[in-house]
């Protein structure tokens, strides 16, 4: 089976293309990339005045198989995927029991082959039941496949063990991935400490709680000479810490949300609770150096931190609501009409942050538009106008901060392995 | 006031009142104090009004005033504590509330432990909500009745000197003075351990001090916040014994503040750790009066919140 797309605007970071030109795909993968490609029984797709991008890749999402299926799985989640653009996606292990032995990841593997849209990449825990006391089998796990390694929305408070999986890693090229905020300086809290919350009363979550934390975690890997990636970075410091790690040398690399990027503490509003995530938003001079950086290259990627709850369970009071909501289904959209529509970064770049660099990062063959790979393909609409609805949603999460905002830009199909997934919209 | 009308009004935070709102609410205070001093205490204003008092968390003195200024004025009220209703069986709020609504209730008065949790109730259901305390975040039928006690005694608001000293940073009481004091043309002045005081208040125009002396240095009126034990054990403060040496208010510390100061506190004190024996029986003392003008502020509250007032 052949398909072929015209006319669009080829935008391949990986390997500095950016122009008009056609692409064959056939049986799963790119054969062609020219001018004027015609193939009589191949299947035309019109992407006239739209961006040919490599399949968007986020490394950072709850699907919470096992054990909370009322929030995600993976076929809704992978549908929430690909109807943002997104071709392949890893998941966190902080489900129910944990994803912490290579049975897990290997029986996840096999359900998401039989049931998902996109392509999954499991993440591993670092420690037994991501408690923090004990290494998981690592090793084992790398064997049955994850792709990384997290107690994400747990920081690893003993220093000891966080040391000691970074050491005993370095024999693979797994990295761990650190939710960077110090346990005992956010417990309780709800929102980013400052004016806005001096004002409501809510318990705060300083950002020196993540500063610290991310600190502490670039001196280990540091020390081991070790990688470490920093999840949903959020503060400024943070992001200056990162740059003058990556300065000297060390191996860190890190990523960052819309979300954190688009919003502040001013957006919080406290009988809704769907700008309650961890770490929180904090101030505009936050969101700034984490633009900067994302710029620059102290940040190396975009992930969405995709977090579904059931709606009763976000719908209720806001310190006792759970944190993060979906953002798979929003994420693109609010980066090209926040980013990309207001001149604040080229379009060439945010998908770069999306595609080539956590494929680098990871070392995963996708993320590009190579004669001969995989035909992941993401058609972007960067002028389409939309409003977020919740209802429209394939995810089971609600309660988006982005719900109600009139957004220019969506993903118009979706091609995994060569097979047309989503189109306008649709799932397939 | 002839054009100000408060008929519906959700009650979460005085931050939502104006001044001329506030002035309002605190002179149909004053009619209700006398209403509270006739032999026979029972009106008709709030006849045919039906108020449930929802309480999260215990109180004594605010359910039972928010109780009583409701049955002095007529209307039939019911207490649902948490301990002795469907909450206990794990009830959302939200279902709990449509349940009350349901019922055809006037007003819902609520206390809860979660900041936000009255501004949600309003969200959700219908009829008036008062909040009786949500969390650290507003009291805001304290902040009124502490207003109210301050004029009785002083006269005026506006240009006064007044001190918080405590906890501010998990006080309720605190920022509902900070929204209406403020407001008011009164100056504040705010002290207690460094531990216990948020961050990033400067910004809201009030005075912060290091030493409670500062604070109430020439104050008219000391408001003194009660300290919680867990807070100790949380590390926020070694020992009552040093809290009382360094931060309590005592007749010697009293001497800093004007002559005829008021002492003000929202209670249940501990007497002995944020403020002495002799200083909360002391003249100065207004801890008592505020107990009654609390009645007197809610009857006013229900009144315009519920009638707007035209049957007074």
């Amino acid at each position: 089976m052949k398909t072929v797309f015209k006319n669009g605007r080829i935008i391949d970071p990986k390997n500095n293309m950016d122009k008009i030109s056609d692409i064959l795909v056939e049986n799963g993968k790119i054969i062609r990339i020219a001018e004027n490609i015609e193939e009589s029984d191949a299947e035309t797709i019109d992407a006239t005045n739209k961006i040919v991008a490599p399949g968007l890749i986020d490394m950072h999402t709850h699907f919470r198989e096992p054990g909370q299926e009322a929030k995600e799985d993976f076929l809704s989640g992978s549908k929430a995927a690909v109807a943002g653009g997104f071709t392949r996606i890893a998941t966190m292990p902080n489900t129910n029991p944990a994803v912490d032995t290579a049975a897990l990841v290997r029986s996840l593997k096999e359900r998401a082959d039989e049931v998902a849209k996109a392509h999954i990449e499991i993440i591993g825990a670092v420690t037994k039941g991501q408690k923090g006391e004990e290494l998981a089998e690592l090793l084992d796990m790398t064997e049955a496949g994850a792709i990384a390694f997290s107690d994400d929305g747990h920081y690893i408070d003993n220093a000891k063990i966080l040391l000691n999986a970074l050491d005993y890693l370095s024999i693979t090229d797994k990295i761990i991935i650190s939710h960077a905020e110090i346990t005992e300086l956010v417990e309780g809290g709800a929102m980013n400490e400052g004016k806005v919350s001096a004002k409501l009363g809510l318990a705060g979550r300083p950002s020196v709680a993540e500063d610290i934390a991310v600190m502490r975690d670039i001196m280990l890997a540091e020390y081991a000479n070790a990688r470490i990636h920093i999840a949903h970075i959020s503060s400024k410091n943070a992001v200056n810490i990162v740059r003058e790690a990556k300065a000297r040398g060390v191996k860190v690399t890190a990523e960052v949300t819309p979300q954190h990027l688009t919003m502040t503490e001013d957006t919080v509003d406290f009988t809704d609770s769907s700008t309650k995530i961890n770490p929180p938003l904090r101030t505009a001079e936050d969101r700034d150096a984490l633009l900067a950086g994302l710029k620059d290259g102290a940040i190396d990627m975009i992930v969405t931190d995709h977090s579904p709850h059931a709606p009763e369970e976000k719908d209720r009071e806001y310190i006792y609501a759970p944190s993060g909501f979906p953002g798979l289904e929003t994420s693109l959209g609010v980066l090209l009409t926040d980013l990309y529509h207001t001149n604040k970064m080229d379009i060439k770049d945010i998908i770069e942050r999306m595609t080539a660099a956590p494929a680098k990062i990871f070392n995963i063959d996708a993320g590009e538009l190579s004669v001969g790979s995989v035909a992941d393909i993401t058609l972007i609409d960067p002028n389409f106008e939309w409003v977020v609805d919740e209802k429209k949603f394939y995810t089971r999460g609600s309660h988006s901060p982005f719900v109600g905002r009139k957004l220019t830009g969506k993903a118009a199909l979706t091609m995994v392995e060569g097979k047309v997934v989503m189109k306008d919209g649709k799932v397939l | 006031m002839g054009d100000i009308s408060l008929k519906s009004r959700d009650c979460i935070g005085l931050a939502d009142f104006s001044a001329e709102e506030i002035r309002y609410i605190l002179n149909t205070a004053k009619d209700m104090k006398n209403k509270l001093h006739q032999d026979v205490k029972k009106f008709d204003i709030l006849r045919g009004k039906s108020i449930v008092t929802l309480f999260y968390e215990p109180s004594t003195r605010t359910r039972t005033s928010f109780e009583l200024a409701g049955k002095y004025l007529g209307a039939d009220v019911v207490n649902i504590t948490s301990s002795s209703s469907s909450i206990v069986k794990g009830e959302s709020l939200r279902d709990t509330l449509y349940t009350i609504s349901a019922m055809n209730v006037d007003a819902i008065v609520m206390r809860h432990k979660a900041e936000g949790a009255a501004a949600y109730a309003a969200k959700v259901v219908d009829p008036v909500i008062i909040n009786a305390g949500d969390g650290a975040h507003a009291h805001p039928s304290q902040g009124l009745l502490n207003l109210f006690t301050i004029e009785e005694h002083k006269g005026k608001l506006a240009g006064l000197k007044v001190a918080i000293i405590g906890d501010i940073l998990h006080s309720r009481v605190a920022r509902s003075d900070i929204a209406a004091m403020t407001k008011m043309g009164i100056e504040l002045h705010l002290a207690g351990p460094k531990t216990l005081m948020p961050r990033f208040l400067e910004e809201q125009g009030i005075f912060v001090h290091d030493r409670i002396e500062d604070a109430i240095k020439d104050a008219d009126v000391i408001e003194v916040l009660r300290i919680q034990l867990e807070r100790m054990k949380g590390g926020l403060f070694p020992t009552t014994r040093e809290y009382a040496r360094i931060f309590g208010l005592n007749a010697d510390r009293l001497k800093l503040a004007k002559d005829d100061v008021l002492v003000l506190h929202p209670g249940p004190m501990n007497k002995g750790w944020e403020i002495s024996n002799e200083v909360a029986y002391s003249l100065n003392s207004a801890i008592q009066e505020e107990v009654e003008n609390g009645v007197a502020v809610r009857m006013a509250l229900y009144t315009l919140l519920l009638t707007g007032g035209e049957n007074k």
